[in-house]
């Protein structure tokens, strides 16, 4: 019997830094689509959960005094975007998880004796990921909320919304990465996540507008990062593109579209660099 | 030449101080066993050799390379298989291997071709494309075995490649590794099982509470105890006091050393003899103080003599010593990245 051979001769092929990098990339974030296939229920519960809010919290208010909404529009429309950023949003949120199993489960052991090219492909991985399927479980949102007759933004929009979808995105990544470094394990960090998901949504201008709010919850609303990205996608909503206006009168003065776009591009930047030392630490 | 050189490698885990200032080499082309009871620090050895930990101080050599400043470089050319498996439970096996192969970066062809070789020589044919959740314990262990052979390392690190496997599954990876050898890798393994370091090993070090105790070629380590070793019984069921009597009585009598209890046998008592005339003397000595002898063998020392001349207990005692006492599940969360 002629087995192959364990060893002949040996790879030794070195390929440029960058189609190195890509490759590594390319396999982690595959890896964790392929995750993702095989257990679809997240993504499926992700989609159906916002769908159940729009049509529940849609049909709770469709009796509202036209009062609540400033200009006049119905509550469907009004929530619609907020239940777009609320998905963004939760879907972000567990970035982190995917990792911390890794952690626990000694999994990223393997990739850390593997000599990538740069350890920050794992984190690159979970970023495009996420990035992607936050995206897509909120444009599948975008498309029901049309056939709901909540309204579509049209193509100018549809950009505008995932820009802006992009930047929240991005940051909750960071911070949800972050958190799957420094906590202990995942119970930790599903209690986390737990604790800031539905808060967020409420101190936020998702589901009624700042001036219906009591004036504490109004400063909550106008200081959280769910706002700058619900606004704009409002305002796209109702045709409005230009970034000029003025979207929040918050207690502390008026921010325009500009404004809200600046502050999650600035979030996104800080957390980035926030975590940057921790996983450094924890890659090394 | 050397394949690995550890020097004066210190290691604490909080208070607890795993390696005291260890040293070693590894030559190449040799299948080198680390054989140690549990506890003794052979893990915490071999992942400071595969960069997945950082020594408190000392310097740590992998074919030349400093693998405290070029850990890349040494990463590429060393496969690694940890003592606990990692797998993804969701990703079948040939997945697996796939994003290994991708992780060291080999072009799609040679993985594919290496894949399905390791498929072939390791008989993974028939399960490799289930999920690696529904694998049996033997399979994983070839899995991550393969995995850790894909990039055809000049050096493979095993830690404990056969804990808890079966007879068939084990000798199937005995094999391999002595093929592996044979073709010029050097494979570093670490066991606590004597019959795996005598069967496989060309050169061995026995490592005892984070240092090395005794080093050398298997055969020789037991030559140099010299002399033979005589398993001996009273009875067939012993008890300590009965035991201790008849220890001291050996002890009195010349050309007999290292005389120890070996509780887990019916207090049997095992010892070191310079030569057969001893044992006339000895039969002699114990009838003198009552004692009948049931059972008496006499054999070439092991390698279980050689930890024992060594430390003063056996492999067994040792083990049994911390079995209980550590706790897995804590170290593996203090340990986690
Ligand atoms: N993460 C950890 N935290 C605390 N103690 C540890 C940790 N890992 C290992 N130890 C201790 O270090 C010593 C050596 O452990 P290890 O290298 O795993 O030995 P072996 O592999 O020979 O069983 C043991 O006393 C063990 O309890
Ligand atoms: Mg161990």
């Amino acid at each position: 019997m002629t087995s192959p051979s364990v060893i002949n001769s040996s790879f030794s092929s070195e390929n440029s830094f960058f189609s190195e990098l890509v490759q590594e990339t390319f396999a982690l974030t595959r890896r964790l689509f392929l995750q993702l296939l095989r257990r679809p229920s997240t993504l499926i519960a992700g989609i159906l959960q916002p769908l159940i809010w729009l049509v529940l919290f849609g049909a709770l208010f469709s009796n509202a005094p036209d009062s609540l909404i400033p200009g006049g529009i119905s509550y469907g429309r009004f929530l619609g975007a907020g239940v777009i950023v609320f998905t963004a949003f939760s879907g972000a949120l567990n970035a982190g998880l995917p990792v911390m199993f890794d952690r626990e489960f000694g999994f990223l052991n393997r990739l850390l004796v593997a000599p990538l090219r740069s350890r920050s492909s794992i984190v690159l991985a979970s970023v495009i990921y996420i990035t992607s399927i936050s995206l897509l479980q909120s444009v599948a949102i975008m498309m029901t909320a049309s056939l709901l007759g909540y309204g579509w933004p049209g193509l100018t929009g549809l950009l505008l919304v995932l820009v802006t979808l992009l930047l929240l995105v991005f940051s909750v990544t960071a911070l949800s990465l972050g958190l799957a470094f420094a906590l202990p394990g995942h119970i930790e960090l599903i209690a986390v996540i737990f604790v800031f998901n539905l808060p967020l949504l409420f101190a936020s201008t998702a589901l009624a507008p700042l001036s219906f709010m009591p004036g504490w919850l109004g400063w909550l609303a106008a200081l959280n990062p769910l706002t700058f990205a619900i606004e704009p996608i409002r305002a796209a909503y109702e045709g409005n593109f230009d970034l000029g206006i003025i979207l929040i009168y918050a207690p502390y003065g008026e921010v325009n579209g500009f404004e809200c776009l600046g502050v999650l591009t600035f979030l996104a930047i800080g957390l980035f660099l926030l975590i940057r030392p921790l996983l450094n630490r924890k890659l090394a | 030449m050397n394949s690995i050189e550890l020097q004066n490698l210190e290691k604490s885990y909080g208070s607890v101080r795993a390696l005291r200032g260890l040293s070693l080499k590894v030559p190449q082309g040799c299948l080198y066993g680390l054989l140690g009871p549990n506890g003794a620090g052979k893990t915490t050895i071999l992942r400071i050799i595969s960069t997945l930990l950082a020594p408190d101080s000392g310097s740590v050599h992998v074919a030349g390379k400093d693998a405290l400043i070029d850990a890349r470089a040494v990463r590429k050319l060393l496969g690694y298989v940890a003592q606990e498996v990692s797998i993804d439970k969701i990703l079948t096996g040939r997945e697996l291997m796939s994003l290994q192969g991708d992780l060291y970066h080999l072009s799609n062809e040679d993985r594919d071709c290496r894949i399905g070789e390791l498929i072939e020589r390791l008989d993974m044919n028939d399960w490799i494309d289930r999920r690696c959740g529904t694998y049996s314990g033997g399979m994983r262990r070839k899995l991550d075995l393969a995995a850790g052979l894909l990039h055809k390392p000049r050096l493979i690190v095993l830690d404990e490649p056969t804990v808890g496997l079966d007879i068939e599954s084990r000798s199937a990876i005995w094999q391999l590794l002595l093929e592996l050898r044979g073709q010029g890798t050097t494979v570093l393994l670490s066991s606590h099982y004597l019959e795996e370091i005598e069967a496989l090993a060309d050169e061995m070090a026995i490592i005892d509470n984070g240092d090395v105790i005794a080093q050398g070629i298997p055969h020789r380590l037991k030559e140099q105890l010299g002399g033979d070793r005589v398993t001996l019984r009273v009875r067939e069921f012993s008890d300590e006091n009965e035991a201790s009597h008849v220890k001291k009585v050996l002890e009195g009598v010349q050309g007999v050393r290292q005389v120890v209890i070996n509780r887990l046998q019916g207090f049997s008592l095992n010892c070191l003899i310079d030569k057969d005339e001893v044992i006339a003397q000895l039969r002699d000595q114990l009838l003198q103080e009552g004692f009948s002898v049931f059972s008496l063998s006499q054999s070439k020392p092991s390698l279980d003599d050689v930890y024992l001349q060594a430390t003063g207990r056996t492999l067994q005692d040792a083990e049994l010593a911390v079995a209980g006492i550590r706790d897995f599940k804590l170290e593996k969360k203090k340990s986690m990245r």
